[in-house]
């Protein structure tokens, strides 16, 4: 049964990505010309010509050119859409894009466990390497979950998630002499659509804004980067099962704390580990552990095929979702400009 | 206990390079320009010594005159004398016998204007010359960590 989605789940990722890359044609379209940058082909291509006055030619703030970062320095995107690890947003900002450009960055990712899949997509935009804004869909699909509630064969709940995130201070690649990470601040506002389950049945609040502070920090000697976060929020899984307590009870915002490592095996390959706290604040609502929530951890893999064009692979525990432990395979195909 | 004192001396006093004269005094680097980050030269060894940096920096200088991004800073300049002082740079930083008789970074790239993804372009083909050469990852990104911190003193520099 649970077979049966996972390609619908594949390939309704692969196609957001394709609609995001699609929906950002100028940029290929300008790029034709220049950018033969850094490849690793054998032979770099005789210069031509060309004058040019030194330094004077990325300043304004140039849209739509190649953003000059180093290849996954601005992470992978998050399933909310942030610049990051899988489930931690990261003070990076998402994107290629460099103090003086624009960048962007689209995303399509699936994930499926043992009950449910989960099917995530979007857009970011970076702006000169100091503000990320995201925009990010996430479709839950109950699978035979909703089926056993009565919900039909293919209950799918849906939220749209708006990001944006500050960079405050510091330069996790730059500033490799100090110990001062990057750190960021960002907030994450989540509507969730469901009406029948999360809005009716359980009564709970449909929207949420999440408040998080991340810390990042490349140790570039060490082949290694480490992210903390500490998120206020009221989101129950993700904000998937809605926001606050049952009955309007426990409204207040509690704190869940979010790290990620990374390894940086080649300059295109990075492998890590994560770790996603959660509220857990409907626990033993509607009696037991029905709405139990666990601690998420994850192994992934990360690999930039191109410049422009990284996947992710990784095996997330997702703890505790409806009465079982859900062990998910999650898969992400970006963008990035 | 002396030992441990001894250790911590050793590990303070990095092995200074003496930093190039400064001709013109209104500039104060943010960051040395020689800082050897090794006390021994397996480093360097994992570079090919001097000959390899000599033959890196070949690689380096041709990629970075191909490349649209670094290219308007090298064509009209005197290569080899930047191949060089930059090999010459490496070298020191990696507690190589060289001596380094350039400027610092910061007078050497006053009025330059390098963007940040300059900058990034000119490691970026730094880091495809040295995967060329099979220089271990990590050896790279020691070289790079210790050359990164320059970026005050040669970004956007008017």
């Amino acid at each position: 049964m649970l077979l049966n989605k996972i390609p619908r789940a594949a390939l309704a990722a692969l196609a957001g990505a394709a609609a995001c890359a699609l929906a950002a044609p100028a940029h290929a379209s300008q790029q034709a010309d220049a950018e033969p940058v850094a490849t690793d082909d054998a032979a770099p291509a005789k210069p031509e010509a060309q004058p040019q006055s030194p330094g004077d030619a990325s300043h304004d703030l140039m849209p739509l050119r190649n953003g000059g970062r180093l290849l996954l320095t601005g992470g992978v995107s998050t399933i909310e859409g942030a610049g990051g690890g899988g489930l931690a947003p990261w003070a990076l900002i998402g994107g290629y894009g460099t103090r003086d450009e624009f960048g962007a960055q689209a995303y399509g990712t699936g994930v499926t466990s043992e009950d449910f899949a989960l099917v995530a997509y979007g857009v970011s935009a970076n702006i000169g390497n100091r503000i990320e804004l995201s925009l990010g869909r996430q479709n839950f699909h109950l699978q035979d979950v909703g089926k056993s509630l009565g919900l039909g064969n293919d209950f799918v709940i849906s939220q749209t998630i708006i990001g944006a995130k500050v960079r405050l201070i510091g330069d996790a690649v730059l500033d490799q002499a100090s110990l001062l990470p990057q750190i960021s601040v960002g907030v994450q506002h989540k509507i969730n659509d469901d009406k029948t389950v999360v809005g009716g049945a359980l009564g709970l609040k449909r929207s949420g804004t999440d408040f998080y502070i991340a810390a990042t920090k490349l140790f570039l000697d060490k082949n290694l980067l480490i992210n903390t976060t500490l998120r206020l929020t009221k989101a129950n899984q993700y904000g998937i099962l809605g926001f606050g307590g049952l009955g309007g009870k426990d409204q207040a915002y509690k704190p869940t704390f979010e790290a990620s490592a990374a390894y940086l095996v080649t300059r295109k390959l990075a492998v890590g580990a994560e770790v996603r706290t959660k509220s857990n604040r409907l626990q033993g609502a509607l009696g037991g552990d029905s709405f139990r929530e666990d601690t998420a951890y994850d192994l992934f893999a990360a690999y930039t095929l191109s410049r422009n064009v990284s996947l992710t692979a990784a095996y997330v525990d997702l703890g505790h979702i409806a009465l079982a432990n859900q062990h998910a395979a999650y898969l992400s195909l970006q963008v990035g400009f | 206990m002396i030992s441990i004192l001894l250790a911590f001396t050793l590990m303070a006093s990095q092995p200074a390079a003496a930093e190039p004269p400064i001709a013109d005094p209104s500039i104060k680097p943010h960051y040395p320009t020689l800082p050897v980050i090794t006390q021994n030269e397996h480093l360097l060894e994992q570079f090919g010594g001097k000959d390899g940096l000599t033959a890196l920096m070949d690689d380096a200088m041709n990629r970075w005159l191909a490349n649209p991004r670094t290219r308007p800073f090298f064509e009209h300049a005197d290569q080899a004398r930047i191949k060089d002082l930059l090999v010459k740079q490496f070298c020191v930083v990696m507690h190589g016998p060289c001596t380094y008789d350039g400027r610092t970074m910061a007078e050497a790239h006053r009025g330059m204007n390098v963007s940040e993804g300059s900058f990034y372009a000119l490691v970026e083909e730094l880091q495809v010359a040295m995967n060329k050469r099979h220089i271990a990852f990590n050896a790279q990104n020691r070289l790079i960590a210790a050359l990164a911190p320059m970026h005050r003193d040669i970004i956007d520099q008017k």
